[in-house]
Formats: C-alpha cells, sequence, structure tokens
C-alpha cells in the first residue's frame, strides 16, 4: 500500500467532484426558484452565469489529471461529458460576459426544463462518480 | 346572491334580454318557494355542481360521450341555497333615502319601481347590520366611476344606444335569416354583441377616439341628475330597465368596440351563404351536410331545429322567457349545435379553388351557453388558436395543432367600464380578478374559476352601484364584463405613480441630415406638443447625437436652449442631470424654441460617425430615476463608442444564399441594456430612416425587450422619397399622440392544469407568467403559446385572464383585467372544430420567427409546412371516417395551407427572392410584435376590384358611404386588364391599374385622361366630385382607419418599379423560387397520403 499519484489524483477528484454536486444542487435549486416565480431571471442568471466556467474548469481539470496518470478507465465516463461542456460552451447565446443563461430567454418552458433535466443528469452523473472515484482510490491504494 | 350565479343568468332569460315586467314575474315562482332559512353551507349537492355550475349547460350541448346530462335539473333556479329572499319589500326602498343620493334616473322606468317583485333586490343584507350596510358602501366608498369628464351627451350615447335603433344600424350587415344553416357561425357573435341592448357606462372611457359616431343618440334621459356623477345612472331605454338584473351588461363587447370596428368583421349580407351553399356541388352527399363524423353525433340535440341568427336572439329570448327557465339553456346549445357541422364540413381542397370568403373572416365562436359567450371577452383583445381546448396534452399532440392564445390587451376601446374600489375583490390563493366566469356558491361566497379556491365576497362588494341595490354580487360590473379596469388603489403602488416622460434621441449625423428628417419630426412635434399624453407633471427632453452627445439644458429662466457637448463617449456622464428633463407645462416655450432651431443647427455638419450606444447609455441614465419612454431616432449604422456594430450583410447573397445568416444579434450590448431599461421603467422606441444596412437583428433589441416599439423607413429620403415621408409623419402623429402606459406589468392567468409555454412580443418576462412592460401602447399585441400540463378533466370550461396594471400618463394605477372563458372538449372533432385558422397562423408565424433566429430560416420554413401537413394528416386518420381522395380539411381550416403558403413567401421567410437583411428582420419584429389582424393582413393581403364599385352592400359609418367589395383571391389570373385592383397589405396599399382599364375609371378616379398619363409615383388619388371619386376614396379612408399606423398608396402600373412587389404578393401563382398554391396543395397532398 502506497500514497501513489493516481491516489492523489483520485483523492482530489473527489474533493473536486464533491464541490460538483453542490453547483448541481445550485443549479437544480435556482431553476426551480425561476419555474415557481420567486427570483428575478436577470439576478438569478447574474448568480448563475459565474459558476459555469468554474464547473467546467473543474471537470477539465481532473479529466487532464486522470490523463496524466493514464487512468483511462476513469477517463472513458468522463469525455462525453466534456465533449458535452464544449458543444455547450460553443452553443450559447451571443453574451459579453462568461456563463450559458441568457435571461431573457431562459423563462422559456423548453429552455427551463432542459436547464432543470440537465441539472439532475448531471448531479446523477457526479454522485455516480463520487463513489467511484471513492472505490478506484481505494483501489489504487490497495493495489500499489 | 341567492343562488348560484351561473345558474341565475343562464338558466334565466331575464339575463339575457331583460324586457318587461313579464320577466320578474316569470320568474319569481322558480326563486320564491326556494326559500331557506339562513345562508347554508354549500352541502355536498352544492359542491357537486356548484364548482362547474356551467358545467351542465356545456354539457347539455357538448354532450361529450359519458357526459350525463342529467346535471342540468340539479342545477336549475330552485337551489336550496337560497338565503332568506322573503325579505319584505322594504329593503328596496330603504336604499335611495340612505345615501342622500338623488334617486336614480331610471326610477323613471317603472320596472325598476318594482323592486319587491324582483327578488334580486329585495332581501335584506344578511349578517349585516340591516341599516348601516347601505350607506357604509355607498357610492363613495365603492363606484364606478365615471370618465374624467363624464359629459352628458357622452354617456348618453353609451347608455342610451337603445337596440332597436341598432338593429336598425345594423341591419345591412346581419346575416339574414335564411343563412342560417350555412352562415359562418363566427360572424354571427359579433353581430350579436353589437345588437344586444347597450348597458350601463359605469365609468365610459372615451379613451382617444371619440364618441362612436353610428351610436343612435336617444334623448339623454339620463341626465337629469348631472349632480353627482352619473356613472351609476342605469340606462333608460326599455332594454335597461332591470337594472339590478344584470342582464345589460353580458354584451361587454359593446363597450369595447366602436359600431365601426365591429362592422369590419361583419360579412356583407347574402353572399355567405350563396358561397357557402353552393360553390360545392362537387362533394360526395355525405359530406355536404352531415359531415360531422359519428363521434361529433352527440352533439346533435335532439331538439334541434334552425338556430337563429343570433340578431334575433332578443325576440326569441323574449319568447320563450315565459316558459320554464330550463329552454334557454337548451336553445342556446341549439344554435351553437349548428355551428359544428359548418366547421367541420369536409373540404377537397384541391378541388375547390375559391376558399376565401367575400368579406373578411370572423373568428370562430367558442361552444359556449350563449349566455357565457356574449360575456365573453371580445376577439379582437383575447382569443385562443383553439376556441375548444383539449382535455389533455395528449389530445393537443394528436390534433398537431398549435394552442396559444392572442392578445391586444391595451387597444383602444372606445367603451371601457371603469371601476373605482377601496378593494379590488380578488382570490386570495392564485390572485384572480373577479370576473363573469366565476361561480357564486351563495351570496357571501363565490368560488374562483382559476384555482377552485372559495373566497368570501366583501361586505363592500354586495352594494351594486349600477343599481344602487344591495346583495346582488353577481350584478356588479366586475362580474358582467370580461373586459373591465380598475383603478388600483395605493397597494398597487411599488412608489409614486411616475408622470409621463418623454426623451427624443435624434440622429444628427451628416447622414441624418440628409435624409432631412429632423424637419418632420421637430414639425411633428411643434403640432402635437400639446397632445402628448400626460399632465401637469409631464417631462420632455431632447439628447442629439454624432460621434458626441449633445445634451440640451431648457431650464426656466434661460433666454435660449443651452447645447451642452460630452466628446467622452467612453464614460458618458449627464453635464447637469437637473435640467435636461423639464416640465413640459412650464418650458413649453424653449422647447418649442428648441424644436424650431434644431433642424437648422446641424445643417453643415460634416460628422459622418454614429455614437448611438453612448447616446442610449445617457438617455438611460437621464431617464432611470423616472422611467418613461426613449424615442430614438437613427439613420445609419452605430459606428461609434460601446455598441458599434459592423455591416454583416453581404448583398451579393440576398437571393442566393441558402440559408439565411445573421438573423440574431451581433451583440449583448443592446439587450443588456434593454434589461437595465426594463428595471428601472424605461421604454426605448426605435425609428429606423436608412436606406442602408442597419443591423435591425442588433438594435432591435432595445426595443424588443425594454417594450418598445419598432419602427423602419427603408430609404427614407425627404426629396426622394415623398410617400415614405408622409407615412412617416402620419406614423409619428399617431406614435406622439396615442394612449400609453407607463411602469406597467401584465399578468397572464390561466385555470390550473394549463401553463404558459412561451411568450411573443416585445417585453421582459419576469417570471413565468409575468412580463415587464415599462410601456405599454395600444398597437402592441402579444402571443403566448400554452401547454396543457394536467389533465383537464371534470372541467367543463377554462378560463384566462391578462391583467395588466399600468401608470397611465395622468398618473393614475390602472388595472385592465381581460377574462376569455373557453370549453374544453375530449374528441378530436371538436378540437378541429373549434380550430381559429387565422390565430393559428399568427402564432405560428411567431413561432417561426424564434426558430429562425434560433436554429435557422429553412428550419422554420420546414416547420411551418409540417405543421400544416401534421394537422391535416391528423384530421385525416383521427377525424375522417370515410376516406377519400384529394386533400381533404375541414372547413374552419381550409384557408390553413393557403396562409402557410403565404407566410412562406412573406418577406420574412422567403428564400429565394432578393431581400434586404433589414427589411426581413424588420417583417420578423412585425410578426410577432403586430397584433392578429394587421399580421393577418401582412401574410394575406386582401385584393379588391376597385372600378366597379357600387352602393350595394355598402357600409354607411356616419352618413359616409363605405362600399365593400368582394375579396379576391391572390392569384394573377384574377387580376383583367380592363379593371383596377386595390391591394391592401397591410402597412401598404397598391392600386394596380390595368392597361386596358375603363376610361372612366382613369377620368373619374385617377383624374387622368388615359393611362399612359398615369403618372410613375402616383401616392395620393386626387379629390375628384365624382360618385366614383368619392367611393374609391372612402373606401381606401375606411381601410387605413382600421388601423392605427397610416398605409401609403401606390397606383402601380406595368411600367412601374413596384410592380414587382405588388405581383410578389401574388401568392397562389407559381415564381421562380416557390410553388403555386396548387403545387403546394399536391405536395402536402402527398405527404398526407403517405
Amino acid at each position: 500500500m502506497a500514497f501513489t499519484f493516481a491516489a492523489f489524483c483520485y483523492m482530489l477528484a473527489l474533493l473536486l467532484t464533491a464541490a460538483l454536486i453542490f453547483f448541481a444542487i445550485w443549479h437544480i435549486i435556482a431553476f426551480d426558484e425561476l419555474k415557481t416565480d420567486y427570483k428575478n431571471p436577470i439576478d438569478q442568471c447574474n448568480t448563475l452565469n459565474p459558476l459555469v466556467l468554474p464547473e467546467y474548469l473543474i471537470h477539465v481539470f481532473f479529466c487532464v489529471m486522470f490523463l496524466c496518470v493514464a487512468e483511462w478507465l476513469t477517463l472513458g465516463p468522463n469525455m462525453p461529458l466534456l465533449a458535452y461542456h464544449v458543444w455547450r460552451y460553443m452553443s450559447r447565446p451571443v453574451m459579453s460576459g462568461p456563463g450559458l443563461y441568457d435571461p431573457t430567454t431562459i423563462m422559456n418552458a423548453d429552455i427551463l426544463a432542459y436547464c432543470q433535466k440537465e441539472g439532475w443528469c448531471k448531479l446523477a452523473f457526479y454522485l455516480l462518480s463520487f463513489f467511484y472515484y471513492l472505490y478506484g482510490m481505494i483501489y489504487v491504494l490497495v493495489s500499489s | 346572491m341567492f343562488h348560484n350565479h351561473r345558474s341565475g343568468p343562464s338558466q334565466n332569460p331575464v339575463a339575457l334580454h331583460p324586457s318587461g315586467p313579464g320577466y320578474n314575474m316569470a320568474h319569481q315562482p322558480p326563486y320564491n318557494p326556494t326559500q331557506v332559512k339562513g345562508p347554508m353551507p354549500p352541502g355536498p349537492g352544492l359542491y357537486n355542481s356548484g364548482p362547474y355550475q356551467p358545467v351542465p349547460l356545456v354539457g347539455s350541448y357538448q354532450a361529450p360521450p359519458g357526459q350525463p346530462m342529467l346535471h342540468r335539473p340539479s342545477m336549475g333556479p330552485p337551489q336550496p341555497m337560497t338565503p332568506p329572499q322573503s325579505a319584505s319589500p322594504g329593503p328596496g326602498l330603504r336604499m335611495p333615502p340612505a345615501q342622500a343620493t338623488p334617486p336614480p334616473p331610471v326610477s323613471a322606468n317603472s320596472y325598476y319601481q318594482h323592486p319587491p317583485s324582483w327578488q334580486y333586490g329585495a332581501p335584506p343584507p344578511i349578517g349585516a347590520p340591516p341599516s348601516m350596510a347601505v350607506p357604509q358602501h355607498g357610492p363613495v366608498a365603492n363606484h364606478v366611476t365615471s370618465s374624467p369628464s363624464p359629459a352628458p351627451p357622452q354617456l348618453s350615447v353609451g347608455y342610451n344606444a337603445a337596440p332597436p335603433a341598432i338593429h336598425n344600424t345594423m341591419q345591412p350587415l346581419g346575416p339574414p335569416a335564411t343563412l342560417q344553416g350555412y352562415t359562418q357561425p363566427g360572424s354571427a357573435p359579433p353581430m350579436n354583441s353589437m345588437v344586444a341592448p347597450q348597458s350601463y357606462q359605469p365609468g365610459m372611457r372615451v379613451p382617444i377616439a371619440p364618441p362612436p359616431t353610428m351610436r343612435p343618440t336617444p334623448p339623454p334621459t339620463g341626465t337629469p341628475n348631472a349632480t353627482p356623477p352619473p356613472p351609476l345612472v342605469p340606462k333608460t331605454d326599455g332594454h335597461i330597465q332591470t337594472p339590478g338584473n344584470g342582464a345589460p351588461f353580458p354584451n361587454s363587447l359593446d363597450h369595447l368596440e366602436t359600431g365601426h370596428t365591429m362592422t369590419g368583421p361583419a360579412p356583407p349580407p347574402g353572399p355567405p351563404a350563396r358561397h357557402m351553399g353552393q360553390s360545392y356541388p362537387a362533394l360526395p352527399p355525405g359530406y355536404q351536410n352531415t359531415s360531422a363524423p359519428p363521434n361529433a353525433s352527440p352533439m346533435h340535440h335532439p331538439m334541434q331545429t334552425p338556430s337563429q341568427p343570433y340578431s334575433h336572439a332578443p325576440q326569441q329570448y323574449q319568447q320563450t322567457s315565459a316558459g320554464p327557465a330550463q329552454l334557454s339553456p337548451s336553445l342556446a346549445g341549439l344554435s351553437l349545435q349548428s355551428q359544428t357541422p359548418e366547421a367541420l364540413r369536409v373540404v377537397n381542397l384541391l378541388q375547390e379553388r375559391n376558399l376565401l370568403p367575400p368579406g373578411p373572416i370572423s373568428p370562430p365562436t367558442p361552444c359556449l351557453p350563449q349566455d357565457l359567450q356574449k360575456i365573453n371577452c371580445h376577439p379582437e383583445v383575447f382569443r385562443s388558436t383553439l376556441t375548444s381546448i383539449p382535455q389533455t396534452q395528449s389530445l393537443l399532440n394528436k390534433a398537431k395543432l398549435p394552442l396559444g392564445l392572442l392578445l391586444h390587451p391595451f387597444k383602444d376601446l372606445t367603451q371601457l367600464p371603469v371601476v373605482t374600489s377601496s378593494t379590488i375583490v380578488r382570490c386570495r390563493s392564485c390572485r384572480t380578478y373577479i370576473n363573469p366566469f366565476v361561480s357564486f356558491l351563495d351570496q357571501r361566497r363565490w368560488k374562483c374559476n382559476l384555482c377552485y379556491r372559495v373566497n368570501d365576497v366583501p361586505e363592500e362588494f354586495m352594494y351594486n352601484p349600477v343599481s344602487r341595490s344591495y346583495g346582488e354580487p353577481h350584478k356588479r360590473p366586475e362580474v358582467q364584463n370580461a373586459t373591465i379596469e380598475f383603478i388600483a388603489p395605493s397597494e398597487y403602488m411599488l412608489r409614486p405613480p411616475q408622470p409621463a416622460v418623454y426623451l427624443f434621441v435624434l440622429d444628427v449625423s451628416h447622414n441624418a441630415v440628409e435624409t432631412g428628417y429632423l424637419d418632420v419630426v421637430c414639425q411633428s412635434l411643434l403640432e402635437n406638443i400639446n397632445s402628448l399624453p400626460g399632465d401637469s407633471r409631464t417631462k420632455i427632453g431632447f439628447i442629439t447625437f454624432d460621434s458626441t452627445i449633445h445634451f440640451y439644458n431648457l431650464q426656466e429662466g434661460l433666454s435660449q436652449p443651452q447645447m451642452l457637448i460630452v466628446s467622452d463617449i467612453e464614460d458618458i456622464f449627464l453635464p447637469t442631470p437637473d435640467s435636461l428633463l423639464v416640465n413640459l407645462d412650464e418650458c413649453t416655450e424653449m422647447v418649442q424654441d428648441l424644436l424650431k432651431s434644431l433642424p437648422h443647427m446641424f445643417g453643415k455638419t460634416m460628422e459622418t460617425q454614429s455614437a448611438l450606444g453612448p447616446a442610449l447609455q445617457a438617455a438611460f441614465k437621464l431617464l432611470s430615476p423616472t422611467g418613461g419612454r426613449v424615442s430614438v431616432f437613427q439613420t445609419q449604422l452605430p459606428n461609434l463608442g460601446v455598441g458599434s456594430l459592423k455591416s454583416r450583410e453581404d448583398p451579393n447573397q440576398r437571393a442566393s444564399a441558402k440559408d439565411i445568416q445573421h438573423l440574431s444579434p451581433a451583440t449583448d450590448f443592446y439587450k443588456k441594456l434593454a434589461l437595465d431599461c426594463s428595471g428601472q421603467q424605461v421604454a426605448v422606441d426605435l425609428f429606423l430612416l436608412s436606406s442602408q444596412y442597419c443591423d435591425l437583428a442588433s438594435l432591435g433589441c432595445i426595443s424588443r425587450y425594454s417594450a418598445g416599439s419598432v419602427y423602419y423607413y427603408p430609404s427614407y429620403h425627404q426629396q426622394h422619397n415623398p410617400a415614405q415621408v408622409e407615412c412617416f409623419q402620419k406614423d409619428l402623429k399617431r406614435y406622439l399622440t396615442r394612449k400609453i402606459g407607463f411602469e406597467a406589468v401584465m399578468r397572464i392567468r390561466c385555470t390550473k392544469g394549463l401553463s404558459i409555454h412561451t411568450f411573443h412580443g416585445n417585453f421582459f418576462v419576469r417570471s413565468t407568467d409575468l412580463l415587464s412592460l415599462p410601456n405599454v401602447n395600444p398597437d402592441a399585441g402579444f402571443a403566448v403559446q400554452m401547454s396543457i400540463e394536467e389533465n383537464l378533466v371534470d372541467m367543463q370550461v377554462v378560463s384566462f385572464q391578462a391583467a395588466l396594471l399600468y401608470t397611465s400618463s395622468k398618473g393614475e394605477r390602472r388595472i385592465r383585467v381581460h377574462t376569455l372563458c373557453l370549453p374544453v372538449v375530449n374528441s378530436l372533432s371538436d378540437i378541429f372544430a373549434g380550430a381559429d385558422v387565422q390565430a393559428i397562423t399568427g402564432l405560428l408565424a411567431s413561432m417561426a420567427v424564434d426558430r429562425s433566429v434560433t436554429a435557422s430560416l429553412s428550419d422554420a420554413r420546414d416547420a411551418m409546412t409540417n405543421a400544416s401537413i401534421d394537422s391535416l394528416t391528423s384530421y385525416r386518420t383521427s377525424v375522417l371516417t370515410i376516406q377519400q381522395p384529394g386533400l381533404l380539411a375541414p372547413a374552419c381550416l381550409r384557408l390553413f395551407p393557403l396562409y402557410i403558403l403565404a407566410l412562406l413567401k412573406q418577406k420574412a421567410f422567403r428564400t429565394g427572392t432578393s431581400t434586404k437583411l433589414d427589411d426581413r428582420v424588420f417583417a420578423m419584429c412585425q410578426l410577432k410584435y403586430q397584433p392578429l389582424a394587421y399580421v393577418m393582413l401582412m401574410i394575406h393581403p386582401a385584393l379588391y376590384r376597385v372600378d366597379d364599385l357600387t352602393d350595394e352592400g355598402a357600409l354607411n359609418i356616419s352618413e359616409r358611404t363605405i362600399p365593400q367589395p368582394r375579396v379576391q383571391q391572390l392569384s394573377v389570373e384574377k387580376l383583367s386588364r380592363e379593371g383596377a385592383f386595390l391591394m391592401d397589405a397591410g402597412s401598404v396599399i397598391y392600386l394596380w391599374i390595368g392597361r386596358n382599364c375603363n376610361p372612366n375609371f382613369l377620368t373619374q378616379v385617377l383624374g387622368v385622361p388615359s393611362y399612359p398619363a398615369v403618372p410613375q409615383n402616383m401616392t395620393m388619388l386626387p379629390e375628384l366630385d365624382t360618385a366614383e371619386s368619392q367611393r374609391t376614396r372612402a373606401f381606401i379612408g375606411w381601410l387605413r382607419e382600421q388601423r392605427p399606423f397610416f398605409p401609403i398608396l401606390h397606383v402601380v402600373r406595368d411600367e412601374s418599379p413596384l410592380k414587382a412587389s405588388f405581383m410578389q404578393n401574388m401568392i397562389e401563382d407559381r415564381t421562380e423560387s416557390a410553388l403555386s398554391y396548387y403545387e403546394f396543395l399536391l405536395h402536402i397532398q402527398q405527404q398526407v397520403s403517405k
């Protein structure tokens, strides 16, 4: 049993995924608030938009780490999400600031439903990967 | 109320058309025997029928399979709820003295003087201290106000419009009785509402338009007591005499429309029937009359008799009034049943060539009991794409028709009931305003028709200021009018109502001066400076800009306006924040000085740059403390400072490009600024006068999200384009003087189970059902896409309510509420029968605009084509039982493929034809922002032959005779060289003169000796003193009056450059790049029968 770089990566990913889970929950709550009229879409977009890039960067960051330690099996499931993030950010509306959400279109029922679904899917993904990283970390620690 | 509100009017013919004492007598028995001591809590029985009191009525004729029709008896008049009605006759007499107000003028009429015989008026207020209640709630605290200056003559106009007189006026329009079977069912209701007796006009507003001249004005009998505002004055003619009866009110539409507008949609008599009846000889007999598919057959009431044309309704009801009260709903049902076969009559589009009705197309009537329908919101104000709402989303999906609402909430109404009340009665849980479609469980409680919560009726509401009687909450104007305006108390203000503030931001670069538009703007403002809506607090300001921003200090005391130039456009600041916006009353002279000198000030400018972005920022800064309206005049692409844009259009790609690029904004600067503006209650209206590309797609955002309006005058030039100048002048005049509402919000509520999907129009969506409208103007239309979230099982009707809260230019906070009630159906055939093809087209156009911006234009075009294919496929597979060759459509959707084709050929969506990007984007803006009536003209212009106008079937409006030529199909085949044709395309009117045109027409109307002498750029008809000229000008004038903007008239002859744009509107014909109508039908048929 040794503390390898791979184990460190898994530990870091574990912590970061926990953060991402919070991000996803935050998004879900935010869109729910929009749907139930508690918040003004301008304010809500202003709070959500700055969080989009950090989330994507965190995800990219540990993807790169896994790439470095050649954990292909772990990298595999993360690649589609990475690609999705790239696509999502490329196809964002015309905006001068960072972020994805446009207060003028966010109240459209389709977009709101899409964003909510996206939030739930990501939450599920991050939760699963959280446990996977936990397993991965222990596995790496034990096997090496 | 002692019985359910629903059951009252509906069961009770009195409610429909009050007229003689016979009513009172006739209905006494049903009520009196049902006396019960004390207000009973609603028993379970009541709840069963209570929530949906209207249900049985609907059910009685709709009778969806499985719907027990036994309901009806249960909700008859003998409601077990009736509290003590025995009521000595006394209370009725008590009131007038108690109030120390002059007796209602109505007292002249004998019926009102029999309160004892009328149960409503009689009962003592239950549970209320008998003597105190009435005075407390006298008109002071709670009354229906009159308009600010209710001149007696005006009132009398409203009040006295006696049905008989109206009958006379309208008679020529009404469908003759013989049409019954085939009359377009939809055409009747407007007539009906017109004919129906005029009701009280509590606060008759005469917003802008003068009192309708066509209303007869019988002697103003109601005026003697002019001392207190006569709002409460009930009617004085025979029909209104039972004021407590509520009967006169149902025809809320009357208040809404001038007779004039109403006449528009009414088809001339005769032709419809002939057209409908005779032009389908090829149909198999099975389809001719009985085309209602089997599953619709339950609709046929056993008692079917020829339904009465609506105009005869009053008589009909008078006759039946003596009979059992149940008779009236069944009759109401009867007249509606006849509509189903017509709307669903199968039309083979490939065989029928003349699909267009001869006159304007009227919206279908919802299948509601007549009393509800009569009270319903006018279709020009509030309209649904499906007048029968499907029960489930899956049913809606099956029908493949879009569900949505089209609104024109701030439309200029000549008559609008206005209510002042210290408490506005609203549902406690969903905040719905009380409306005609709520049900009264008993006198003290009402059930919300949106969320079904049971609410208390406030004490104040028990007093009816119209009849001045107590204990008739269901007779209050709020419950009798689907469109009503409240003067809001202070709870509805977040801050003191803002004053009217107008800021003009004018482009004065070289390009702008070159076009000469400054003269027109300054001249129009000078002329209309006193008619700007506002009060003594009205403020005005000016900003001009080129590469720098110029402010004008108009402070009182200066000898002349002082110009302050700010050249630091990177960080804009206000030089003297206090004196740039000045009170209009105090500084009129200074403003006039400025307006006189402004056009010459920049005559020699060589500045070509335009810093629009910084100028807008300055305007925002200037207005943000108060809110208000910014009018921006821009003549070129902004190219300096923030928000500068680059030309994105490649002129060579206009015609050839497969897909149109750059329909979405290039920068979000204007959007973000608009959102800031919206937050501070500032709206920006954009006037674009440019000959070059201006990137309207980006600039338009400033108006779109701040609820402004966009005007576009391509190739505007003082000398070179006089027609455009005239158009600009007229539009500007309307713009400056039209009504305006400030710091407005509009909320749209709908019955539980329905939800709002998307909004279309100019606004910012602040929450799921709330639109933020910094300004609202009477020319703005909105569309709303709806979805069905929960199944509407057990519901017979659903309601929609649009409430617009705004600050009037006089600084009053007001709420205008429109409520629409529609039946719920559970069969596809019923959905198709209730489809409103114009509304569907309008909504699809809005959806297609969104699609072309978010996806691509070709996507949007495909989506529109698919919409028609899908709905016709669904009709063929699910509704039609007998398959036959051809392209089959229900009669109500027979124009659908034509309108879709028209949309595909519309400037906004056409491909293959050279279309400037700005023109296209402007057309898209208009499709989303214009009210439906004007959108339809844009999509499918009306073509008339005008060289043979006659007075046959003409309208007669205020002593002018307006000929009503037939609407022709838009095909060159309909043009003839011997004729002259007028094409009304909404914002432009073409008069096409055939080469061999009748010389008589040339000389008598155009004032030219021969065809070659017709001038190339003729935009006006000479005022000749001939019958032909008068007829033609009357007709064109009438067309123009029907819309708030000014369509230019172009006389087109064969050599005219405008001939191409005239011909482009011939949408049924083939062009190099687009299918003809017949080809399009074949394409659809191919897809449908796949």
